[in-house]
């Protein structure tokens, strides 16, 4: 995208928007910014702020202060020159229930200016990427979500947007269409355009973006790479072990050793049922370590294992470790 | 895909091309469905007409002469009615469910001229349903009340009116939330429908005085007046200019409150 290059595609700074009538911030002084090309992922429950972030840089929310740029453009102060760079693929279906799938596309770019000739073959050649075609003529009322999603998609790049946002692009869809649509937000990144995307699923930020920023409550816990993000839990694991057990007593006692071993840092306590002892030890390290340690100490109480498994960290974890709890 | 290549617009050329496109989107739907757009439009005033003009005049319930007063009030009630439900109804179920509005809000344009186009084609929508009433009245009463001399009154009428209808509908598109649109309708559309001094002319109402004061408070009263004075100025009516001062006014207070509306539902 010729016009941003060098600079940002987006920025944001301090920004912090309050809903009227609202006792918290919806986002919370958040600061990002997401380079051309590059595709950004923000991560977080429901309620986080993603949503109001992209708001925001879509000009469909006014900040409460802070300042946020698409393409070099104060989205605040030239809400109408923002508009012509951003495009919004919403959550939920909000195509043109009036106009077919090819007119919902037509004029969307006649909206945004795009000539006449040009608009006419650009719908036919996104319809047909998009697997579309055949149903050009067909109004979306009677779309199932995954394709509403796609002709939102196809849509969206009609007037070539510099900054394509897509809130919670494969939430309820079915997984065919989940990975049809990961496989388009590929391709659109390797032409260059620049994605946002908000998304609570884990694995969908740690299959596709470039970097993630994961928000809680309105502010932003982290900022870096899939990988950078989990690095934080480098050689971080679990492990998962299972033993026949005589009696509770001697779970117990063998629980409060195993909590004991170098390298162990909290011992939770998996239902295996009765006469067996479940156990996952959440390491430090690397968990073959702690396979001998573990076996031998279970040994002196006079168990044997008989299952055992090894848990590398995810996203999930990071988050879990950033916010103390689960996502969902 | 296709080499797209960056298009930065400013301000004015990009508003102007979203405007008259999104204009051109509403033309064209209604040309998609100009059968459901005659039908919606013609229905009402045609019974009214056929009923109050034609069936009680026919069986000596009303006056000679009732027809030809009634007919500029229901011409003044389509002018209004028909901006209003064409504005009104949509702007509730895009803003409230189907957000179908929301790919024009993202349009290179300042939001208050997304407003302006609702107001603008639901205006010209009511002004086509308002001289078709012309031919209609005609074929069901056999004469209409026309004068060639009334024309620049008349015309001013139907563009106040279809304005004001259009700003009642903005007002009642963005308060009004969508869960409650059908009890807003009843609320506001019955007596919007009988106390705009349609169907009877308000000086006639000295008789009854409350239901007079009434009737001045309704904009469409200044619209079925203004009309009169146009069509049949030998029945008593409200001055025009009078019509005119509080029309004008009438749609500076209904687009303050309708546009500001507009912004709240548009922006958060």
């Amino acid at each position: 995208m010729a016009a941003t290059v060098g600079a940002s595609a987006v920025v944001v700074e301090d920004l912090v928007k309050r809903y009227p009538k609202s006792e918290t911030n919806a986002v919370d002084g958040v600061s990002f910014a997401v380079a051309p090309g590059e595709l950004f992922g923000l991560l977080g429950p429901n309620g986080a702020g993603k949503t109001t972030t992209v708001g925001v840089l879509t000009t469909r929310v006014r900040p409460t202060g802070g300042r946020a740029e698409v393409a070099g453009v104060d989205v605040v102060r030239y809400p109408v020159r923002a508009r012509g760079h951003v495009a919004v693929v919403p959550q939920r279906s909000n195509l043109d229930r009036s106009l077919s799938i090819r007119n919902n596309l037509i004029f969307h770019a006649a909206y945004h200016g795009v000539p006449a000739r040009t608009r006419e073959h650009q719908a036919d050649e996104l319809l047909r990427q998009f697997g579309l075609f055949e149903r050009a003529n067909v109004k979306p009322d009677l779309f199932s979500g995954g394709q509403a999603q796609r002709v939102m998609i196809a849509r969206a790049l009609m007037h070539a947007p510099t900054v394509l946002f897509l809130d919670e692009p494969t939430t309820g869809l079915d997984p065919a269409a989940r990975l049809f649509v990961w496989d388009r937000l590929r391709e659109l990144k390797e032409q260059g355009v620049t994605l946002v995307m908000t998304t609570h699923a884990m694995d969908e930020a740690a299959a596709l973006a470039d970097r993630v920023g994961i928000m809680d409550h309105g502010k932003l816990l982290a900022l870096d790479t899939p990988d950078g993000l989990m690095r934080s839990q480098i050689g971080r694991s679990t492990l998962d072990l299972a033993a026949p057990c005589p009696d509770a007593e001697t779970a117990d006692a063998a629980i409060g050793k195993l909590a004991a071993l170098s390298g162990v840092e909290r011992v939770e306590r998996l239902d295996r049922g009765d006469g067996e002892l479940g156990v996952r030890l959440y390491l430090s390290g690397e968990a073959p370590q702690l396979v001998a340690p573990a076996a031998a100490l279970l040994a002196e109480h006079g168990m044997t294992i008989t299952d055992m498994k090894v848990g590398t960290p995810t996203l999930e974890d990071v988050f879990i470790d950033l916010t103390g709890r689960t996502l969902r | 895909m296709t080499a797209l290549a960056p298009r930065v617009e400013d301000g004015a050329g990009s508003a102007r091309r979203a405007f008259l496109a999104i204009l051109r989107r509403d033309l064209y739907v209604t040309w998609g469905e100009l059968p459901v757009f005659l039908a919606q439009v013609i229905l009402q005033p045609l019974f009214l007409l056929f009923v109050f003009g034609k069936v009680l005049g026919s069986l000596g319930y009303t006056q000679r002469g009732y027809a030809d007063l009634l007919f500029p009030g229901l011409v003044a009630l389509t002018a209004v009615i028909t901006s209003m439900q064409t504005l009104a109804f949509p702007l509730v179920v895009e803003f409230g469910w189907t957000k179908e509005i929301e790919d024009r809000l993202l349009a290179p344009l300042p939001t208050g001229w997304v407003a302006a186009e609702k107001v603008i084609f639901a205006a010209l929508r009511s002004m086509i349903a308002s001289l078709l009433m012309l031919p209609i009245g005609f074929l069901v009463l056999g004469s209409i009340p026309w004068r060639w001399a009334g024309l620049p009154l008349f015309a001013v009428m139907v563009v106040l009116g279809a304005l004001l209808g259009a700003g009642l509908g903005l007002v009642i598109g963005t308060l009004v939330q969508p869960n409650r649109i059908n009890v807003a309708f009843s609320l506001i559309f019955t007596p919007l429908l009988f106390t705009g001094c349609s169907q009877y002319p308000w000086p006639s109402l000295e008789r009854l005085r409350w239901f007079q004061v009434v009737t001045a408070i309704n904009p469409m009263t200044y619209v079925s007046e203004g009309m009169r004075g146009a069509l049949v100025p030998a029945v008593p009516h409200i001055s025009p200019w009078i019509c005119v001062v509080v029309l004008l006014a009438s749609l500076g207070v209904l687009m303050t409150i309708g546009v500001r509306g507009f912004y709240r539902r548009a922006v958060n």
